[in-house]
């Protein structure tokens, strides 16, 4: 069965190492905080201002001072630090985050992205996600394999405004985990529980490299 | 240095139509307020406003889009306002929207005195488009520069007369940025305090940016998204 976007979220968080610092995307990545594998830890920036974010705060202890880059409430964990926004990329682009995870319309088979334009309908801005793709060393790419209209969204070239360009290593899917190759192709590395290679084929159009036994994605409940 | 002002309606003097303003803030967090009524009591138009954001319909930055007031925003994200998207699709309002963190630099180089830089964001994507671009060790740069604004406005947590701000949590954003860029800065504060009365080594922007200083009236600090955990 394709993952749910919990499952997606469980998936990617088996990728978090110990001492990390990650961002995370609105979305899919948000979920992420909630399955950080036992025995590590990782911190959290948020590109509004704050390393060290924790979890949603309880009823009425909610702080219009403190909330994260979805404008959302939020809570400081023990060490946290709050810097300024241009202290806060200058964390991203000098690359001191280890792992970004964001959300996606579009990936193609070179690893550029397109998340944050969609021409004819209204444009909402970038926001954070040029300089976190043009930058990060690491970057996820949470997404559904296809879109509402059931296309493929793992693309031979992106169709939609580009946010970045050759920057995604990684996709993880309701359907599967790809790496994406510095010479082009998606690689093929690990199938969600119960999803066979051929509707994995059958959903990407871009360039996809199998080989041997594709195992499948371990989940917990 | 004395930088107290009566008030936000002397803090705000010389704000004239179509002049350009930097306004501190991120969503609705650390947002000053009572300068962005002011705004609107002058009735002031023509003008470009340089924020990260443009507030919702009926707070923040959505007030001065209410009367028109705004003809460009120069901005990273600009959802959660509906008289905004029907301003920008009719093309009443004009809309530079630029990377988050080519926004925070700008400000910052506009501050610190540095006409332009180069940074990685954007690079072949439209944002890079009429550009100049160069390559670094291998890898390509958008050359990106600093603002002109005539005025900025910011918010703190806590000030002093001599104009030595403190912020609180993520209320900081983009506000240390704009206080250094503007020709004249304003700042709203919470809390204003006489000189000694913050430490020295936990003020955040020096009152050397700060041209103007005033305690606003009252502060709202509206919630954009209320999220919360269940106890238990």
């Amino acid at each position: 069965m394709a993952l749910d976007k919990k499952g997606i979220a469980k998936r990617i968080a088996q990728e978090l190492r110990d001492g990390w610092y990650v961002n995370l995307g609105i979305g899919i990545p948000t979920l992420i905080a909630n399955y950080i594998p036992q025995g590590i830890e990782v911190e959290f920036q948020s590109e509004n201002g704050i390393l060290g974010m924790g979890p949603f705060p309880y009823d009425g202890e909610e702080d219009a001072d403190l909330i994260n880059a979805g404008k959302q409430t939020i809570t400081a964990l023990p060490g946290a630090v709050y810097f300024d926004s241009a202290l806060s990329f200058a964390m991203i682009r000098g690359q001191h985050v280890q792992l970004t995870v964001l959300g996606a319309m579009e990936v193609s088979e070179n690893g550029d992205i397109a998340n944050w334009k969609i021409p004819g309908r209204m444009v909402k801005g970038m926001g954070g996600a040029m300089d976190l793709v043009a930058s990060a060393e690491n970057i996820i790419v949470a997404m559904m394999h296809t879109n509402k209209k059931g296309e493929s969204k793992l693309l031979p070239n992106c169709t939609l405004p580009l946010t970045g360009v050759s920057c995604i290593k990684k996709v993880v899917t309701n359907l599967a985990v790809l790496d994406v190759l510095p010479e082009g192709g998606f690689k093929l590395i690990e199938r969600a529980p119960g999803v066979s290679v051929d509707e994995i084929i059958a959903a990407t159009s871009g360039k996809l490299l199998i080989e041997g036994e594709i195992p499948e994605m371990v989940i917990e409940e | 240095m004395n930088k107290v002002v009566a008030n936000v309606k002397e803090a705000c003097e010389g704000l004239e139509s179509g002049m350009t303003i930097m306004l501190g803030g991120f969503g609705l967090c650390g947002i000053p307020e009572n300068c962005i009524a002011q705004m609107v009591n002058l009735g002031i138009n023509d003008l470009t406003c340089i924020s990260n954001n443009a507030g919702v319909d009926d707070f923040g930055l959505g007030f001065l889009l209410q009367g028109r007031q705004i003809k460009k925003m120069i901005s990273s994200y600009v959802g959660e306002n509906d008289e905004f998207e029907r301003q920008m699709l009719s093309g009443e309002l004009d809309v530079e929207l630029i990377p988050q963190g080519t926004l925070a630099e700008r400000c910052r180089a506009t501050g610190a005195g540095i006409p332009a830089f180069y940074t990685p964001a954007g690079f072949g994507t439209e944002v890079a488009e009429g550009k100049e671009t160069r390559e670094f060790n291998g890898k390509m740069y958008v050359l990106e520069k600093a603002f002109e604004p005539d005025f900025a406005i910011v918010k703190a947590w806590k000030g002093d007369t001599q104009g030595n701000l403190i912020y609180k949590g993520t209320a900081r954003n983009f506000n240390p940025m704009m206080a250094s860029a503007g020709k004249i800065t304003i700042a709203e504060v919470e809390e204003l305090v006489a000189p000694g009365q913050l430490d020295p080594n936990q003020i955040h922007t020096p009152g050397i940016f700060v041209q103007r200083i005033f305690q606003g009236e009252k502060y709202e600090k509206r919630i954009e998204q209320r999220t919360v955990r269940i106890k238990g």
